[in-house]
Parts: structure tokens; C-alpha cells; sequence
């Protein structure tokens, strides 16, 4: 497989299957996608789409049943060297769990520091302070709120300065003030070249963050590309009008781009600089009664339920 | 010791030190029983001086509960609790990880002896047909056989169940052991067992090696080794680490 050498990860045609003989289940099924250096890439999906066990054949925690899977150029299944390198140059956040109960936050991310080879004293100090836990770093993990603990488990994914970060729903129980702060790790890791390859199933959350996103449903890629592009993929007008119009009143320059969902509903994809205005124009010479003109992009959760046939 | 070595013991000892009931596992429950029985000699024993044959038994208990119970509670919740899932993600490895694992139980285990052997001494044991390094062999041998054991039950059950299942066989292997029961006071059947069992044949051991006196030596130090070598080796072939 060979790939630009801006992707840290690149997936091809990858299979995760679960048990054997009839009772197997096929939790990833020909997936291919690929997340770049200094940009977030959202991998969205309903539960049980596949997002976690994609995610964690990537990591070297999980075996692929076939296809090939590259990060950073190295195999995460492949050579012990190849998985030393990587479990160096990869930051990565459970989707929970992690940490010993009734350790406290200060030491596990020593522990973390010394095990990665950290040799400044004051990084694991830094790290608690950049998550916000400057005045929980003694305090046991079991008493931890969700979104602390989320916040440390995102600092440990922060150690060792990595090239690319593995977060399996990061924002999962967070409050508000917390997903700022997560949200702006996430920046500043984009920031300094870092690839970011998220899971969510918060689709306003992957709005937020993402420049690209791959939507999985049930084990597949449904569609891959930068957040515009899957947004704008479909209907960038929607039209209602309260009578159906005859379309061939309409002036071509507007009717050839008009798409007839049925009477009375028009879409128009990819319209060009102006469209929208003329249409306007035209519908209020007219005396058109409108119920809806809409124009821009539309969100990801339109897409995303139209792809996935409403399960979000 | 390599830093992530030194990481990964220091994180280990600390998480020890936090946990109150590992403390009275390991250190406070085999006190008790060294002073209680030691003061008041009512065990059974056939041996003339009582503390002969009490301190190996007490001794035998501290290794059973810090290379088994101890090691196996901690290494089940690592397991529930994803710790092991993560650590596997990080630059450690698992033989960094094992080699801190049994560097920890040693720890626990030079604390007991410095604390067993003194208070032994001060109820009046005499130590005087004692063969300590033939004892530390001993020692090792049962760290392998119990720490084996106690990683064989973590590495399949789930946390709550392991926890209940260690406390379970410690019981059970403290009452049918050896320890602080002679083998001839057992049942029938039992007494014809639990020589075969790790922990008598432990105790049985450190009997010959801290006073000179056992059972059946020689048939002791072979089952010991046996079990020494089957069951880390039947932990690593089963072992799961999530």
C-alpha cells in the first residue's frame, strides 16, 4: 500500500471479526479511510458501528482478521520494532477505564512520564495543569467525576509528545467548561502537526472539531471527505412552496439546477454563485407563496441521518 | 533498573501502600496468628517446642498471601479496570511489566520476614537448626508456585469473582495446608492431600530449612517445584489481558 506521507494513518480494506463459526460477528467489514498529520479526523458513527474496534487495531490493541493498516508508515499488528516505535509516537485515550482506582492523578501521569522516558521533572505537573486538574491531582481516581477523569485520561494521552492521538469518545460525560478545555488541547495539537483521529457518536461535537469525518454504520464507511464537503454532499437549497410550481414557467437558469424531491419540495445541489438570489427575486415577482427557502450548508446530523437511515 | 522499570514499580508500590486491605492481608493477619498461637500453644502439634513448628507455618501464610492473594486481587482489578489494556499501549512491554509485578511481591515479602522473623525470635523460637539460604530457596519456589496460581485466577475471572476466589483458596489452602495444622490432624483423605497442595508442601519445606524437621523433605521440595514451574507457565499459556 503505498500513500502520501501526510496520512499518519491509512486503513485499507480492513476486517475485525468476532468468535467463530456461526457465532461470529463481523464488527468492521471493508474499511478504508485515512487521517492526516495537523488535522482532526472524526470517525462518527451510532454505537456498535465499528468505530472502537477500528480504532483499536490502529492502537496495536486489538488483531485485524485481513487488510492493511498503517500508522505513521509502521504496521500497529506487524514486528515488535514496529510496535516499540509506535507505542512511542502515539498518544491514545480509552474509551474508559484505564486507571487504577485508587491512584491519584499526579501519579499516574508520572508513572506515564517515566514509562515513555519523560526525562523533564516538570512535565507531569504541566500536563495536570493543561487538563485542569491542578486542584484534583491528589484526589483518587474512583472519586473523580466523569469529565475529570476523562481530562486525566487525556493528559495521559499527551505524554511522550506524540505524532498521532487515538481519543475514543474524549467527550463523553464532560460538562461544558471541560469540553472547552478538551477542545482546545485538541487545537493545539492540530497546531504543532499532530494527526488527531477522534471517535464520537456526538455529531455536534465532530461539527465542532472536525476537518474531516468518516461515518461508519453497522461495521462499513458510509462516507469519507472534509466536514464542507460531506455537508454540502447534498441539498445546499432547500425550497418549499405552499402550491407546486409549474417548472416550465420557471426560467432555465434557474429550473436546470432545481431538483423536484416531490411537488412542492426542491432542492438544488452545488448551486452556483447568485442562484440563490435570482431564485429569490424570481419567487417574489411572482407572488410565489414560499414556506421555506434555506440555503447553506446542511448539518452533519441531516446527513448523518439520512446515510444511516435515522439512527443517531 | 531502567526508568520505565522504576515507573512502573514505584506506580505499583504506591498503589499498595494505598490499599489498606492489602496491608492486613499480608502483614497483619500472619502477626496475628504468629502472636496468638505463639503465646498460647493450643495448635496440635507433634513438635516439642511449638514455636518450631508455628513460625515456618506463619511464614509459609505470608508468602501465600502476598505472591497469590495480594498479586492475584491487584492484577484482577488491573484487568477490569482496563489498566493492563492501557499499559499495553504504552512503551513498557509486558516483560517490564511482570518483572515489576514479582519485584513488588518481593518487597512485600522482605517487609514480612523483617517483621515475622523478630517477633518469632521475641516469643521465644529458638532458630537454632536454621538453614537460610536453603529457606530462601524456599522462598522463591513458593513465590513462583503461588504467584502462578493467583495470576492463572486473575488472567480468566472477572474482577469481583477473582477477588472472591483468591480470598476463597487462601482460606481453604490456610486451614488444609499444613501451615498452622499438622497434616495428621487433617481427615482422612485430606491428610492424604494436602502434602501434594502448594501450600503444604511450602510449609513443609520451610519447616526443613528453618528448623530441620518435615514431614516428607525431599517429596515436599519436588511437589513445590512442580508446582513452581506449572502453574506460572499454565498462567502465561491462559492469561487474558482484557
Amino acid at each position: 500500500m503505498s500513500g502520501s506521507i501526510d496520512n499518519v494513518v491509512e486503513v485499507h480494506d480492513l476486517t475485525v471479526r468476532y468468535g467463530r463459526g456461526e457465532r461470529a460477528v463481523t464488527a468492521v467489514d471493508g474499511v478504508s479511510f485515512g487521517a492526516r498529520a495537523g488535522q482532526v479526523t472524526a470517525v462518527l458513527g451510532p454505537n456498535g458501528a465499528g468505530k472502537t474496534s477500528t480504532i483499536e487495531v490502529c492502537e496495536g490493541l486489538r488483531r485485524r482478521t485481513s487488510g492493511q493498516v498503517r500508522v505513521l508508515g509502521l504496521d500497529p499488528g506487524g514486528s515488535r520494532r514496529d510496535r516499540r516505535a509506535l507505542a512511542h509516537r502515539t498518544g491514545l485515550m480509552l474509551q474508559e477505564g484505564g486507571v487504577y482506582p485508587s491512584a491519584r492523578p499526579i501519579d499516574v501521569v508520572r508513572q506515564h512520564c517515566g514509562i515513555h522516558g519523560v526525562a523533564d521533572p516538570n512535565t507531569p505537573r504541566t500536563l495536570i495543569d493543561l487538563v485542569g486538574l491542578t486542584d484534583r491531582a491528589r484526589t483518587s481516581w474512583r472519586r473523580l467525576s466523569g469529565g475529570e477523569k476523562q481530562r486525566l485520561s487525556l493528559a495521559l494521552a499527551l505524554v511522550g509528545t506524540p505524532d498521532v492521538v487515538f481519543l475514543d469518545e474524549p467527550t463523553s460525560g464532560v460538562d461544558v467548561n471541560g469540553r472547552d478545555t478538551i477542545r482546545g488541547i485538541i487545537r493545539s495539537l492540530t497546531e504543532r502537526g499532530c494527526g488527531v483521529v477522534l471517535a464520537t457518536h456526538e455529531l455536534d461535537e465532530a461539527e465542532r472539531i472536525a476537518d474531516r469525518v468518516v461515518i461508519f454504520d453497522k461495521g462499513k464507511v458510509l462516507v469519507e471527505g472534509t466536514l464542507d464537503d460531506v455537508r454540502k454532499a447534498r441539498q445546499a437549497v432547500r425550497l418549499r412552496t405552499l402550491r407546486p410550481l409549474v417548472l416550465a414557467d420557471v426560467p432555465s437558469s434557474i429550473s436546470d439546477w432545481l431538483v423536484e424531491v416531490e411537488p412542492g419540495h426542491y432542492t438544488i445541489e452545488d448551486a452556483p454563485q447568485g442562484l440563490v438570489a435570482a431564485l429569490a427575486v424570481w419567487l417574489s415577482e411572482h407572488g410565489i407563496d414560499v414556506i421555506e427557502l434555506r440555503a447553506g450548508l446542511s448539518s452533519l446530523e441531516d446527513v448523518f441521518k439520512r446515510l444511516t437511515g435515522g439512527a443517531s | 533498573m531502567s526508568g520505565p522499570l522504576r515507573a512502573q514499580l514505584g506506580a505499583e508500590l504506591r498503589i499498595l501502600s494505598r490499599n489498606g486491605e492489602q496491608l492486613l492481608l499480608t502483614i497483619v493477619i500472619p502477626v496475628l496468628v504468629l502472636v496468638f498461637f505463639g503465646i498460647t500453644d493450643v495448635l496440635p502439634s507433634s513438635f516439642d517446642d511449638h514455636m518450631d513448628f508455628l513460625t515456618p507455618g506463619v511464614i509459609a501464610l505470608a508468602i501465600m498471601s502476598s505472591s497469590m492473594v495480594s498479586l492475584g486481587i491487584a492484577t484482577g482489578f488491573e484487568r477490569g479496570y482496563q489498566v493492563l489494556k492501557r499499559l499495553g499501549a504504552t512503551p513498557l512491554g509486558r516483560p517490564r511489566w511482570l518483572l515489576a509485578k514479582i519485584l513488588t511481591v518481593l518487597v512485600v515479602e522482605i517487609v514480612q520476614v523483617v517483621v515475622l522473623v523478630p517477633i518469632a525470635l521475641g516469643l521465644d523460637w529458638k532458630a537454632d537448626d536454621t538453614s537460610w539460604v536453603l529457606a530462601l530457596a524456599a522462598v522463591v519456589l513458593g513465590t513462583f508456585a503461588f504467584g502462578g496460581l493467583g495470576l492463572l485466577i486473575a488472567g480468566r475471572l472477572r474482577a469481583e469473582i477473582n477477588l472472591a476466589a483468591q480470598n476463597g483458596l487462601y482460606i481453604v489452602l490456610l486451614l488444609l495446608g499444613g501451615m498452622v495444622i499438622p497434616f495428621d490432624e487433617l481427615p482422612g483423605p485430606l491428610a492424604d492431600v494436602s502434602p501434594y497442595l502448594p501450600s503444604g508442601a511450602l510449609a513443609d519445606v520451610m519447616r526443613d530449612t528453618l528448623v530441620g524437621t518435615s514431614t516428607q523433605a525431599s517429596t515436599s521440595w519436588i511437589v513445590l517445584a512442580s508446582w513452581a514451574l506449572a502453574a506460572p507457565v499454565l498462567a502465561a499459556l491462559t492469561f487474558r489481558w482484557e
